[in-house]
């Protein structure tokens, strides 16, 4: 084991960066011919024209803590803007004292390098970001380990907000989860913008979900509409455990989500959970893989976008059952909701079965609002904003539900609420002039 | 065709197809592909310089194109372009005895109930078999109502103000590179017209005509429905066609103008040793209704997406899609939809059977774009896994804008519902019985949409993959 000072990172995790770096450079940027990326917007090449963020501000400082609000009860928190820790609630004694590891990267780096070494980006990334990961490797410093010891149940859940100001800025915020045999937690990132310079983020969540171990997660992105993401979630989900997992997208010019769920023990389950709500000319591209790769394991996913003016979604999916991974039940679903002539969704559910043992089915529909029920509310006088409106917020309740966790739920309706609002809003931008013409044009007289 | 898991793979298949022959042929364009062998096919066919000219072109651009492999099987790249044969004439392709016929093609000819006669045919012992009286047939009755049923060599020359226009604007030449490669060498194949308002009442069988000229291996096949004309025209046939070439690359345009019909039923077994990489697209103008029917048993990789471009208001197109994957096999089948009016609908129905390490994938393309209104996609696709080791896969591309479009796709992966097979046995029938029958079951309600003939070939080639498939 390699020893560390308190200040400067290990030895071992700068030649890991160095190593990245060589990695990121050697890989070549994605391209349209590449099946992970087709549909995709072209990732943006001048990358060098960011540079890594280097803190925040005073003012902006107090602008992101007073803005961190979970409104809600937690275990433990962490505040993070422009590569820096802003604030830090550590998890209570009595957590601590079963065993529970709840600190900041840097803090960690010098405490457990050991599993960090074990588990950091453990997980190879297979969805197309292989160059991201790359870059994401070369340059985390700032994030979270969050690590559970085995039979701890954690009820409150831990969150972490990372902020991003400035112009042309970069941040590289990490999460790190790793749960051990029968233990329980529920953790939130919120990844949010100060201002409305563009800016770059590239994020990644390790979840380990170990034996018999249940992990509630949600990554919330609100980036601003000027900021390219791209978040990659690794979720290896071992003996009978269950992750759940939330990947929730309202901001951001441009963002790519990988989620990658293994289902390597037996009997393990995993539910992932997309919701995104675009509008202007935001650009959603989502990848996920549910890997089975042991016998009786369930997956379930359903991915749902709403998407007004020019905004566009591809949803790329794919089932793989292992030869060695028989009574599988694995099942796919993407709806996709169009409110205006302009948005775009393309979606590709795949399935790769190798086992003739298993249970499995996908869907994808892209449609518009219901008519009928349109017509029933107009019936009832809710004018058509107010009706339209109504019925895409239902449309995102399925997925909600399905989350489950009621305070984390409060807070997400209030940020897709507040999304909402902002394309209203925008409908007279400037830039969105055919979108807004369009969007008039939807909206004929009442039915008297 | 059928085995058990446990069955030599097909690096063997390949070998039993590997059969002697002299080679005198008095048209023999060699092995490998350059321009002077496209010149020399020209000049044996006495092309017009407007299809020497169309040919050099799509050489280039075969030429150019890599093999799709980043998202195609890798098993495309086992292909040697330059052993290939691109062609030989009439009459001069393989003799072989009856007895270097292998025995399982024998016990499906047996088992099929093919003719004594067709069967070396088939088997390629025969180099012709005597089915011109029934092409005559079929064709005096045709013409009496002035369709035109004829070779695509015969249609160019004879027919150039229908062929030119509508030739290669379909599927043009660099559309993918077996398309090019087909356009670059093409010989065989079909040329039809069916003029205004003309509904034929019998399906034009393709069977009868090739097999007075010999099945082609690159062929080219253009049908034009003319405004509210209706046929169904038949290509393949249920009994194994055994082949020595290992590459078939054909391509096949439609033309349906304003509210004609075309019905197209294809029913491929080719043998087990064949790369068939072929392209199939129709134009539906307004009104107008495209329906593939595409049934896929045979070859070692079959590569196939049938497509049809909603181009008029109100057209509509259908893709009706059985694949078998046996062991050696992978049939990569599919369907593409492309909306380009308002109001066009789509239909796609696929059903896979994946059995001992058979792998049979689906590959779709749905595209609606922004400018249209109220467009309609529904695509269905199942497939049935029998053994442990039998591979499925699903690959759909759904791409939908605009206003007042949906499409909706839906898939499932099963096998063969232990209860029921339990209950099939309970009341005395084998274990292969009850499969085959719950086989049959999973695409009867497809099969039923075949010609009668057909359906019931198909039944009972489907009991025969069956064998052994169990226990």
């Amino acid at each position: 084991m390699t020893t560390s000072t308190d200040n400067a990172p290990a030895q071992w995790w700068l030649q890991c960066q160095r190593a990245a770096a060589a990695r990121f450079a050697a890989l070549p940027m994605p391209g349209r011919q590449d099946p992970n990326w087709r549909f995709a917007g072209a990732p943006d090449a001048d990358l060098a024209s960011y540079q890594p963020a280097a803190g925040l501000g005073e003012a902006e400082r107090e602008q992101a803590l007073a803005a961190s609000d979970n409104a809600f009860a937690t275990a433990g928190g962490a505040v993070f803007g422009n590569e820096q820790l802003l604030s830090f609630t550590a998890a209570d004694d009595a957590l601590a004292k079963q065993g529970v590891i709840f600190e900041p990267l840097t803090v960690a780096l010098a405490r457990h390098p050991d599993l960090l070494q074990k588990h950091f980006m453990s997980q190879p990334v297979a969805l197309g970001s292989e160059k991201f990961a790359a870059l994401h490797r070369a340059n985390c410093n700032h994030g979270i380990l969050l690590y559970v010891p085995a039979k701890v149940r954690i009820t409150l859940p831990l969150t972490a907000w990372h902020w991003l100001a400035g112009d042309r800025q970069a941040v590289f915020p990490h999460t790190l989860i790793i749960a051990e045999a029968g233990s329980e937690v529920t953790f939130a990132d919120f990844y949010r913008s100060l201002g409305t310079a563009p800016g770059l983020a590239v994020s990644v969540t390790d979840l380990l979900v170990g034996a018999g171990a249940r992990v509630t997660y949600l990554g919330c992105q609100d980036w601003n509409e000027q900021v390219r993401s791209c978040h990659l979630n690794a979720i290896s989900v071992g003996r009978d455990a269950g992750a759940k997992t939330l990947n929730c997208n309202l901001g951001g010019a441009s963002a790519r989500v990988e989620s990658h769920s293994r289902l390597t023990g037996v009997g393990a389950r995993s539910e992932m959970l997309g919701l995104s709500v675009g509008h202007g000319a935001q650009e959603f591209d989502q990848r996920t893989r549910q890997d089975h790769r042991a016998p009786r394991t369930w997956s379930d996913l359903l991915y749902k976008n709403i998407l007004n003016h020019r905004a566009k979604a591809v949803f790329a999916g794919l089932i793989k059952v292992a030869p060695g991974a028989p009574q599988t039940d694995a099942y796919q679903t993407n709806r996709n909701l169009l409110l205006s002539d302009e948005a775009e969704a393309d979606s590709m559910p795949g399935l790769e079965i190798a086992n003739d043992d298993v249970k499995c089915s996908h869907g994808a529909t892209t449609g518009q609002i219901d008519p009928e029920a349109l017509f029933y509310l107009l019936q009832r006088g809710i004018p058509r904003h107010e009706a339209d409106y109504l019925l895409a917020v239902g449309f995102t309740e399925e997925v909600l539900a399905r989350f489950g966790h009621d305070p984390i739920n409060t807070r997400l309706r209030a940020m897709i609420a507040d999304k909402f609002r902002r394309g209203k809003r925008r409908q007279v931008g400037p830039a969105d002039d055919a979108a807004a013409g369009s969007a008039n044009a939807r909206h004929p007289q009442h039915p008297v | 065709m059928s085995g058990t898991a446990d069955k030599p793979d097909l690096h063997l298949e390949v070998e039993a197809g590997n059969f002697h022959y002299p080679e005198d042929y008095a048209y023999d364009a060699g092995r490998g592909l350059t321009a002077e062998t496209v010149n020399y096919i020209c000049d044996v066919k006495r092309d017009p310089d407007w299809i020497r000219e169309f040919r050099l072109r799509a050489l280039e651009i075969f030429a150019k194109r890599a093999n799709p492999t980043h998202w195609a099987s890798k098993d495309l790249d086992t292909l040697d372009f330059d052993q290939i044969r691109y062609y030989l004439a009439k009459g001069q392709q393989a003799k072989r005895s009856w007895e270097e016929v292998p025995e399982d093609v024998k016990r499906t000819f047996e088992r099929l109930g093919v003719p004594e006669k067709e069967r070396k045919f088939l088997a390629g012992v025969e180099a012709q078999f005597d089915s011109e009286a029934a092409y005559s047939n079929i064709k005096q009755a045709v013409a009496d109502e002035g369709v035109i049923f004829v070779g695509s060599t015969e249609g160019l020359h004879h027919y150039p103000e229908i062929f030119r226009p509508w030739f290669g604007k379909v599927i043009p030449s660099g559309d993918n590179k077996y398309a090019a490669l087909n356009s670059a060498v093409f010989s065989g194949g079909s040329f039809i017209y069916v003029p205004k308002g003309v509904k034929l009442k019998h399906p034009l069988q393709a069977y009868f005509r090739i097999n007075a000229e010999q099945f082609g291996q690159f062929e080219r096949t253009l049908i034009i429905a003319d405004e509210g004309a209706e046929l169904t025209y038949m290509e393949g046939c249920t009994a194994p066609k055994f082949e020595t070439a290992t590459l078939h690359s054909a391509v096949v345009e439609l033309v349906a103008l304003r509210g004609a019909k075309i019905q197209y039923i294809t029913v491929q077994n080719w043998s087990a040793n064949v790369f068939n990489l072929v392209t199939k697209r129709g134009l539906a103008m307004e009104e107008a209704e495209i329906k593939w029917i595409d049934c896929n048993i045979g070859s070692r990789l079959t590569m196939k997406y049938p497509g049809v471009v909603l181009q008029g208001r109100k057209a509509r197109g259908e893709v009706v899609s059985i694949a078998l994957a046996n062991n050696g096999q992978h049939q990569d089948t599919g369907a593409k939809m492309i909306h380009a009016a308002d109001e066009t609908t789509s239909n796609i129905i696929a059903k896979s059977i994946s059995i001992g390490k058979g792998r049979a994938s689906y590959r779709g393309l749905v595209h609606i774009p922004k400018h249209l209104r109220g467009c309609k996609n529904n695509t269905e696709c199942d497939a049935l896994l029998i053994n442990s080791d039998s591979r499925t896969d699903t690959y759909p591309a759904i791409s939908v804008r605009g206003h007042g479009n949906s499409a909706q796709h839906e898939a499932s992966v099963s096998k063969v519902s232990a209860e029921q097979i339990f209950y099939m046995r309970q009341r005395g029938l084998t274990e292969a019985q009850a499969m085959s029958l719950s086989v049959n079951g999973f695409v009867n309600d497809l099969v039923s949409q075949f010609p009668i003939e057909y359906s019931v070939e198909l039944k009972r080639l489907i009991d025969l993959e069956m064998e052994g498939s169990v226990g």
